[in-house]
């Protein structure tokens, strides 16, 4: 992964200091609330209901070891021995004290962290593919161009105090991992038919109150100009995206209100007046972040490995993990291992600091030191031999990470909802926890196949339940919290939105619900069709009549 | 409020004058958008220097071809968090090459003077105590930059190359 070099390390640890200095003229009250709330939103540092939240950023979701320990200290010293992994990649800390959020931040910085513009409406953590740079279905890394919108959008100038917040995802692969047609601007990497990689750009995507699929703006972009590309598009997006309204000000609602056609003619005639100038990438300088990304020293093996046979055989969970977990790796004899921190009944995407410690451990055996944060709330070991997973699997299985629910019902994206959040109306991880245990019977859940759903707290959609197959917004209705149904959302190359399905439910009723809809699509579905394909097919219709007409 | 301007309070050798359209006959004046485009003949004909201050959503573009006859653009900064000027100003010197002063008007935080300062201004009217300490405090905050713009300093690419 990215290693920084004197310069990042030397930014990250100013950075750490100026907030120190900041937080220690709050603390000694030089700076009133109202002051210091600008500035700790610049450093992700969050009041919530019970305490303050500090939020991580992991870049495009890549993490070493080191880091992993790291955080696993800091939680265990200074929170409640916990992180919550979310859905930009990041990591979040839930029951922070002021005063030690000098002595965090130095901590953090002695390992390439922090949490700069992981909130405020600036340019937050680019998120990306989290199998990027080893796929097999890869055409080529991200992880460089990511790095470069790292660099570019740190502490920018002219960006850091945009209309509204704004979010970058980026993937080399056709099939889309990172949900870029969900995000301000999403980013795919491509060949094109006469050989040359550049990207696809889509503008305007986002879910919270008003979702949007991302709108195609320009089909090539050659990769030297990824830069200019995005400082045109944010310059006309700072200079007319509504600040009258802030449930208005997102970059969606000016393309929509501004027209695809129109929109793509401002940011064209603005990016011919910069394109050729400073923030192109010579290859020259791509040479130098590619040097920092140091492939691993991939052994020369063998893809076939046979010993997993009979491992296979005899260990009926081993078998169930090995099913549902990996995924191809472009190297002979390696493979990417998806780590559920969905258990069974647990809250989706914690971590214990005892796990951080272990999963760094691990991957330091097993991975070559490097692991990913999914934006399902998961942890990827990225270079894995085949011949190990069997013993991965073992050591897993002891620090209660071996949960083989990769894709399946269970394995829900949940947003922290109100046990945590200001802004919730309804709660959402108690739901995910009754869920999964509504469906932990691992038979049932293979029978029921590929399936998402995607759970938020309320109307500002961190749990992304637009996109869910099943989405579920929580609401508050005359102080009862109520969950509403939606079907057919999909955060892939397919991307699309759910719409909300009919009247509401109680906790309890939901996950009624939710099982007769699963029992219905497995009554209608035909020749191994997910829940998605069925319900693409036949639509709303017989999911809502039979729902609710069924005897309850 | 106090003007600084290259870390130092200056004396404003402009009169605002936004809003109005009696102009007096001498002396350095800050006028409107709206005033500059009705007046223009006038106050071009006055021998000394002028200014235009542009409201937040007021673009450079509309006032371009004037640039050679300005001394001064203000911009205004409606409240701290509206960053419109920051395009504004950026687009002043590097679309528009612009030599004049670039001043922050407004709501202006200590906490934006860095970056203030890079995007093109070089004049801040503060509502502050002791500017020329948030100033010397605000170019304490970094000294590293990974973006590049026409204030000249080196920026991380630029020294990673050598």
């Amino acid at each position: 992964m990215y290693q920084y070099d004197e310069y990042d390390q030397d930014f990250v640890e100013q950075r750490a200091r100026q907030f120190s200095r900041q937080v220690e003229r709050r603390i000694s009250g030089e700076l009133t609330e109202d002051q210091f709330k600008p500035l700790r939103l610049m450093n992700g540092l969050y009041l919530q209901l019970h305490a303050y939240m500090l939020r991580i950023n992991v870049p495009y979701g890549c993490l070493s070891s080191a880091q992993m320990r790291k955080l696993g200290h800091v939680a265990r010293l200074y929170d409640k021995s916990y992180g919550h992994l979310t859905t930009r990649q990041n990591m979040q800390l839930n029951w922070i004290r002021l005063t030690d959020m000098p002595q965090i931040l130095l901590e953090l910085a002695s390992v390439e962290m922090h949490g700069i513009q992981s909130s405020g409406n600036c340019i937050r953590n680019i998120t990306a593919d989290e199998y990027a740079g080893v796929a097999a279905d890869e055409v080529e890394d991200p992880r460089i161009y990511c790095e470069f919108l790292r660099q570019w959008s740190s502490l920018h100038p002219e960006f850091s105090f945009l209309p509204r917040k704004f979010k970058f995802a980026v993937t080399g692969s056709p099939n889309d991992r990172a949900a870029v047609k969900a995000h301000d601007i999403g980013l795919r990497l491509y060949r094109n038919d006469q050989g040359e990689v550049g990207f696809e750009v889509f503008v305007g995507g986002g879910l919270g109150r008003t979702p949007f699929i991302g709108k195609l703006i320009r089909d090539f972009l050659p990769t030297e100009h990824l830069l200019s590309y995005c400082e045109a598009i944010l310059r006309v997006y700072n200079q007319l995206g509504r600040r009258d309204n802030k449930y208005k000000a997102r970059i969606k609602v000016l393309v929509h209100e501004t027209g695809e056609e129109a929109f793509r003619e401002l940011v064209e005639k603005e990016w011919e007046a910069i394109r050729d100038g400073t923030l192109s990438l010579p290859e020259e300088d791509v040479a130098l972040i590619r040097a920092r990304f140091a492939p691993p020293k991939y052994e020369d093996l063998e893809d076939d490995t046979p010993s997993l046979e009979s491992q296979r055989a005899e260990n009926p969970g081993f078998n169930d993990w090995m099913d549902q977990q990996l995924a191809e790796h472009k190297q002979a004899g390696y493979t990417i291992v998806n780590i559920s921190c969905t258990p069974i009944g647990k809250p989706p995407g914690d971590i214990s600091s005892e796990q951080m410690e272990s999963v760094a451990d691990l991957a330091e055996t097993y991975s070559f030191g490097e692991m990913r944060v999914t934006h399902n709330q998961n942890l990827v070991f990225t270079d894995v031999r085949k011949k190990d997973l069997f013993s991965l699997w073992q050591d897993l299985v002891k620090v209660e990470l071996a949960t083989p629910n990769h894709g399946l019902i269970s394995d829900t994206i949940c947003c922290p909802g109100l046990d945590y959040c200001a802004l919730a109306n309804a709660r959402s991880i108690p739901l995910a926890e009754k869920i999964s245990t509504a469906f932990a019977d691992q038979e049932r859940q293979k029978e029921i196949g590929e399936i998402y759903i995607n759970m938020s707290g309320c109307i500002n959609a961190c749990g992304h339940h637009h996109v869910g197959n099943i989405g579920i917004l929580g609401v508050d209705k005359k102080n009862t919290e109520l969950y509403q149904l939606m079907l057919g959302g999909s955060a892939k190359e397919d991307a699309s939105l759910g719409k909300i399905l009919g009247p509401g439910f109680d906790e309890d009723g939901v996950v009624t619900a939710i099982e007769k809809l699963i029992d219905i699509y497995l009554d209608l579905r035909k020749d191994g069709e997910t829940f998605l394909e069925t319900h693409r097919r036949l639509g709303d219709g017989p999911f809502k009549e039979r729902l609710y007409s069924a005897p309850s | 409020m106090p003007l600084l301007k290259n870390g130092k309070i200056t004396e404003d050798a402009f009169t605002r004058v936004t809003g109005e359209t009696d102009f007096p006959s001498t002396g350095a004046l800050i006028v409107d958008l709206t005033s500059w485009q009705e007046h223009r003949s006038e106050l071009l004909g006055r021998a000394d220097p002028i200014g235009i201050e542009l409201a937040a959503g007021e673009s450079p573009s509309e006032i371009a071809d004037d640039l050679g006859n300005l001394s001064l653009v203000a911009l205004d900064f409606p409240a701290f968090s509206d960053g419109r000027a920051f395009s504004s100003a950026r687009l002043l010197r590097e679309r528009y090459h612009f030599k004049g002063e670039v001043r922050a008007v407004g709501d202006v935080l200590l906490e934006q003077l860095h970056f203030m300062s890079r995007v093109g201004f070089d004049s801040f009217v503060l509502d502050s105590e002791d500017p020329v300490q948030e100033w010397l405090i605000a170019q304490d905050d970094l000294n590293l930059w990974y973006q590049p713009t026409e204030d000249g300093r080196i920026t991380v690419r630029q020294k990673r190359r050598g």
